[in-house]
């Protein structure tokens, strides 16, 4: 059996979550077996069921108050009862840094292989061998992974997610929690409102030091909007505060897998171009012909970011 | 206050990659090895918090004998001893049973590490670790403060952050901006010669995940390039023909 877990966002399933669930249903097939979902919180039976457009004949939904904030322990304890209650060998998580970390601690409880950016299905023609991304997207290695239970992270697009006509059936689960989830205590959050998240954005657009300064970003944001795009920006811009650090895409930020990511005078270092290097299509707009984005980039324009975003801005309304 | 700080061995963030041996081993020429960025932070905030409440700081690395100039730059930053597991890290929950048998062992007050090793990239570790010793573990933390036997730290989510408050003892994976990164000074790097770094071997785990061979990604097409004062047909090229809008 193959399980699959899914992140809510507002009780709404996450695009990277359906991408698991036809990940885990395509694995599912391969080996035999039927996929099984879970989520844990609140989302009502209509959007749970919704998983079975992907794959999954049924899904459980663990819902408790002590699950409304998204902690860690508390989910991998749900996901380990649920691998043991399913008899669950594969175990799929889309990669986020709530499944990493509850992903971890399931398999420390399970003793299961675990296996993180994962970006092919399995080869299952002998054993069980995956792909997975290292070095920041650099490079990929072949694993085999040998536990009896085996939990895999998956990085956005390893698979396309093609809805299609299943209905899942909404079943009630909810192991006994235990207290020593809950020791930490949360204080106090801090969460942009209605900001689209950069790691299951379909199109990010993104500003370096060519954008001169934090005043100069509304360019920028107004050919996002027009896009429907996340933004993003490099490490000098968030070091300088020009923009909050949860934006900084890079080696050391958020790596992003957009379809589409578009670099407004960011020069290109190494290290901001393996957070990109999973983008299936980059735009470079930088006025120094040298930048070394444009070696990485699908689309170039040597030209002025304060120029050229106005100009793009306006075709893709124009275009509507 | 009792500190393991975890770090890795890897190499440069700017480092070419290559591999050779029919794709199976690194090609380790030119690429320089370095203390995982994210380790590196780890540290910097262990030794910022035993400046302030005393203490001692323990590096552990899993890792072979080319780790250990690294494991002296930890000692020579402000680490008191190091821990080196000899062994070739390519596992997660290989590396977390090394990590979690040591801090057993210790009795440490705060584990912490990077919130991923920039080789693999999996942010696993300090997860597999925690449930192994049976205690919280939370990551990545950007904020970090000790108040008598309680850690309060932040840790960034989804656009943006959240504030938390834990007993100790407790695991943590670490990122900017928890800390600056330190730089040894003469005095750290001559007393880091003679600090204990004391190589264990490994203990034994069932055949969880082995590696087979290395690819690279294909090699990117030619940028097209477009004349600035045609920016606009950029739109009507990715509607068309990259498909992406």
């Amino acid at each position: 059996m193959v399980l699959i877990f899914v992140e809510l966002d507002n009780g709404s399933i996450k695009k990277t979550s359906l991408e698991a669930v036809a990940y885990g249903a395509a694995v599912a097939k391969a080996t035999g077996t039927t996929a099984t979902a879970l989520a844990i919180g609140t989302a009502d039976a209509a959007e749970l069921a919704k998983t079975g457009a992907y794959g999954a004949t049924k899904i459980l939904h663990a819902n408790a108050a002590e699950l409304a904030n998204e902690n860690a322990m508390a989910y991998a304890s749900v996901l380990a009862a649920a691998v043991k209650n399913e008899n669950a060998e594969v175990v799929i998580l889309p990669k986020s840094g709530l499944c990493d970390a509850m992903g971890a601690r399931a398999a420390a409880k399970l003793g299961a292989s675990i296996v993180s950016g994962v970006t092919e299905l399995p080869d299952v023609s002998n054993g069980f061998k995956v792909t997975r991304s290292i070095y920041t997207g650099k490079a990929f290695a072949t694993v085999d992974v040998k536990g009896a239970v085996k939990i895999l992270g998956i990085k956005k697009n390893a698979i396309e997610a093609v809805e299609g006509a299943g209905s899942a059936t909404v079943e009630a689960f909810m192991p006994a929690l235990n207290n020593g989830d809950f020791v930490a205590k949360v204080t106090g959050q801090e969460k942009a409102s209605g900001e689209l998240s950069l790691t299951e954005a379909d199109i990010i657009v993104s500003g370096g030091r060519g954008m001169k300064g934090p005043d100069n970003w509304q360019p920028l944001l107004d050919l996002a909007s027009a896009l429907g795009a996340a933004t993003g920006c490099s490490k000098p811009v968030s070091d300088l505060d020009w923009r909050p650090h949860h934006e900084h895409i890079g080696q050391t930020g958020i790596k992003v897998a957009p379809n589409l990511y578009i670099a407004c005078g960011i020069s290109g270092a190494i290290q901001h171009l393996a957070g990109v290097n999973s983008s299936k299509v980059i735009v470079a707009i930088n006025k120094d012909p040298e930048a070394p984005f444009f070696k990485a980039a699908d689309y170039g324009i040597v030209g002025d970011v304060f120029d050229i975003l106005p100009r793009l801005t306006k075709a893709v309304k124009d275009a509507k | 206050m009792k500190i393991l700080v975890c770090i890795t061995n890897v190499p440069d963030t700017t480092a070419k990659i290559s591999f050779t041996d029919n794709n199976t081993k690194l090609n380790k020429a030119g690429v320089q090895y370095i203390i995982g960025p994210y380790d590196d932070y780890a540290l910097a905030r262990a030794v910022e918090l035993k400046e302030k409440l005393g203490g001692s700081i323990t590096v552990l690395n899993v890792g072979e004998a080319e780790s250990d100039p690294q494991i002296r730059k930890a000692l020579a930053i402000g680490a008191d001893d190091a821990v080196r597991v000899n062994a070739e890290p390519t596992d997660s929950y290989f590396t977390a049973t090394q990590i979690a048998a040591i801090a057993k062992e210790g009795g440490y007050d705060l584990i912490l590490m990077g919130r991923e090793s920039i080789d693999f990239n999996s942010g696993v570790v300090h997860g597999l670790v925690g449930e192994m010793l049976g205690i919280p573990s939370f990551s990545p933390v950007m904020k970090l403060d000790i108040e008598g036997t309680t850690a309060k730290f932040a840790r960034e989510i989804e656009g943006g952050k959240e504030f938390l408050e834990a007993p100790l003892p407790l695991v943590l994976g670490c990122q900017e901006p928890i800390a600056e990164w330190k730089i040894p000074n003469m005095r750290g790097i001559m007393t880091a010669r003679t600090k204990p770094l004391k190589v264990v071997e490994p203990i034994a785990v069932g055949d969880m995940a082995t590696l087979g061979q290395y690819t690279l990604p294909a090699p990117k097409g030619a940028c097209k390039m477009i004349p600035a004062d045609q920016a606009e047909t950029l739109i009507s090229l990715l509607k068309t023909e990259a498909k992406v809008l």
